[in-house]
């Protein structure tokens, strides 16, 4: 049979791979430019079908901590927002992270700061990569660059997230939530019963059965000796999930003399300033992480060795850079390109940028 | 009559619930937590629910209470109990699921999470213990503190000028659609720790018969926090605490 394409906004995209994927729950509040997904599930009516519970939440706060309750027990759930909102959630991705709890949170990003514009924006890297709530954690971070990936990346997610018992989030901005691309969905994975869940998760806090000690899901420790032992446990975690798990993508990097790192949208802008480029004889490729932690770090110290210069480009004042700074060991010159505040670059002045401020 | 006379299964009129472990608790002599905990114990075991259940601990004297009842539980952060607990009832539907919150936790920072699970008609059983104080941060002011009281974040007692009026949460909550059984209990005499654990009984019923939401008040002492002895504590509770946050049943949609 051949796959069914369909066209769709990128947000849509996610909440039809929810219910594809098997996910048990979706918890969310409202928020351009992300409202669609709620709102999808809420025509979708998956309660009816596949048994997966929708519910609107009293604020982002609610939303997030929902996630928390739901996924101590095992089951497999998402909650979606845009930066101000996510903002609010980062005590409870703390607790989460803190509790080792899988679960799925989707970031759609506008930009800020504070309540901002509801326009695109890459603005929330840092928050996203280097933790964004307290203490000493790290989110799986999967940056889609097209419809597709944002369909494809909801069982990614899940997978990572329940591998690692880690958090995991997908990081989109506002052009890839709102932009309508063809997609083939993915296929139809019924939920997990309650024994499969039970087994898979035997640390799920869904009802003591005799036999088993309670199963108490907390991110507490008093003792600061035990609790350091749960740091370093995390931290063993993070370095296994480093070991395995960085995803990138390399676009013409053969015979490139110069780079762009870019995620995302930026990415998709990326290819048709390097498509202008090659046609002025400027032999540029493409760097495009795909989990911005974990970091690829190796790929780009590798490409380095062999090209003169790196423009990072991304939809704020520069924090990926930080990133492909730490990665790059000889004295290339890196520099930033992008735009702030929900405006988005035209591939000719990235190309402008390309010239002016690398290849001077 | 001898020892053995005496020690028979016919003539046992008390026991520690099995659910209650043997873990020492944190409380201080005197606090109404211990009491609170052996009854949502009892309950549990009478209901058989011992393998069903999860219990939300908050942020205050009670985070610690998953060292004591032998089920499954979750540790929420400050206030949000009530939006963990509804989407765990939500997802597994033969669950008991019930939240323990003090004043500060379901009164003051998780009031959204307390009145929208509360409205929203949850089939969860909140039991909150009124003691009006913060006790775990070392006796600060709660939303529940009396005018005049004194606390260290009201040294000179509470002022309506300065600190507004105590809330009276429960009230409110009986105001709400959502909810089936709202009361206000405590556990000061023998008679009233009878009373308080039908209460309870009836919540974690009401929560099984998918009857709604309900909300168990414990109008609790804080001896430690209020400075005073246990007895002491008990007669100020009675003579301050009971006329502002009367005693009795609220609403019972049977």
């Amino acid at each position: 049979m051949a796959e069914e394409v369909v066209l769709m906004k990128g947000n849509e995209a996610i909440a039809h791979a929810a219910i594809r994927c098997g996910a048990d729950g979706y918890f969310g509040y409202p928020i351009t430019p992300q409202s669609e997904v709620l709102e999808t599930l809420a025509e979708e009516k998956p309660w009816e079908t596949t048994g997966m519970v929708v519910l609107q939440a009293e604020s982002e706060v609610a939303a997030i901590n929902m996630v928390y309750g739901a996924a101590a027990t095992g089951k497999m759930v998402l909650t979606s927002s845009s930066s101000p909102g996510v903002s609010l959630k980062q005590e409870g991705i703390s607790y989460i992270a803190g509790a080792e709890l899988p679960c799925l949170i989707v970031n759609v990003m506008r930009g800020g700061p504070g309540l901002g514009t509801i326009q695109p924006s890459q603005a929330d890297y840092f928050q996203s990569t280097k933790g964004g709530g307290h203490g000493d954690y790290r989110l799986i971070v999967l940056a889609p660059s097209s419809v597709q990936e944002m369909a494809d990346f909801v069982g990614l997610a899940f997978n990572l997230a329940f591998k690692y018992r880690n958090p995991a989030m997908i990081l989109a901005d506002g052009v890839i939530g709102q932009m309508m691309e063809k997609v083939v969905l993915p296929p139809f994975r019924p939920r997990r019963t309650e024994e499969e869940i039970i087994a898979q998760c035997p640390w799920a806090a869904n009802g003591r059965k005799k036999g088993r000690k309670p199963n108490i899901i907390t991110s507490l420790e008093l003792d600061p000796v035990i609790m350091e032992q749960r740091n370093i446990h995390l931290q063993a975690k993070y370095k296994e999930i480093e070991k395995n798990e960085v995803r990138c993508e390399e676009i013409q990097c053969e015979d490139a003399e110069y780079l762009i790192v870019a995620f995302g949208s930026c990415a998709r802008i990326a290819m048709k300033a390097i498509e202008i480029a090659r046609e002025q004889g400027i032999k540029v490729g493409l760097l495009r992480p795909i989990t911005l932690w974990p970091f690829p770090y190796d790929e780009i110290e590798l490409l380095s060795h062999h090209i003169k210069g790196i423009l990072v480009l991304e939809l704020n004042a520069g924090q990926m850079i930080e990133d492909v700074r730490l990665a790059v060991q000889n004295n290339i010159k890196i520099v930033h390109s992008g735009r702030m505040g929900g405006i988005v670059p035209d591939p000719d002045e990235v190309v402008d940028d390309l010239k002016e401020k690398l290849m001077k | 009559m001898t020892k053995e006379d005496i020690i028979k299964p016919e003539n046992l009129v008390y026991k520690k619930p099995t659910l209650l472990n043997d873990n020492p608790m944190h409380y201080c002599p005197g606090c109404s937590h211990g009491v609170v905990h052996k009854l949502i114990a009892e309950v549990i075991e009478e209901m058989g629910m011992e393998e069903k259940t999860i219990g939300i601990s908050p942020v205050g004297c009670a985070v610690f209470m998953y060292n004591y009842l032998d089920i499954d539980w979750e540790e929420a952060a400050h206030g949000r109990a009530p939006a963990v607990a509804s989407a765990i009832k939500r997802l597994w539907p033969d669950r008991l699921v019930f939240t323990y919150q003090g004043d500060g936790d379901l009164a003051c920072i998780g009031t959204a999470e307390t009145i929208h699970a509360l409205n929203r008609g949850e089939n969860i059983a909140i039991i909150f213990i009124n003691n009006a104080i913060y006790g775990m941060t070392g006796g600060q002011m709660a939303p529940t503190t009396l005018v005049g009281m004194k606390t260290a974040t009201c040294p000179y007692g509470r002022d309506v000028q300065l600190h507004g009026y105590p809330l009276k949460m429960t009230e409110i909550a009986a105001t709400l659609e959502g909810t089936a059984y709202v009361t206000r209990q405590t556990v000061h005499t023998v008679a009233a720790i009878r009373k308080a654990k039908k209460a309870i009984r009836k919540a974690f019923e009401n929560s099984m018969n998918g009857k709604g939401a309900s909300l168990v008040e414990i109008v609790s002492t804080c001896n430690s926090g209020w400075k005073m002895s246990p007895s002491a504590a008990n007669k100020w509770m009675e003579e301050n605490m009971f006329p502002y946050y009367p005693l009795g049943d609220l609403k019972d949609k049977e």
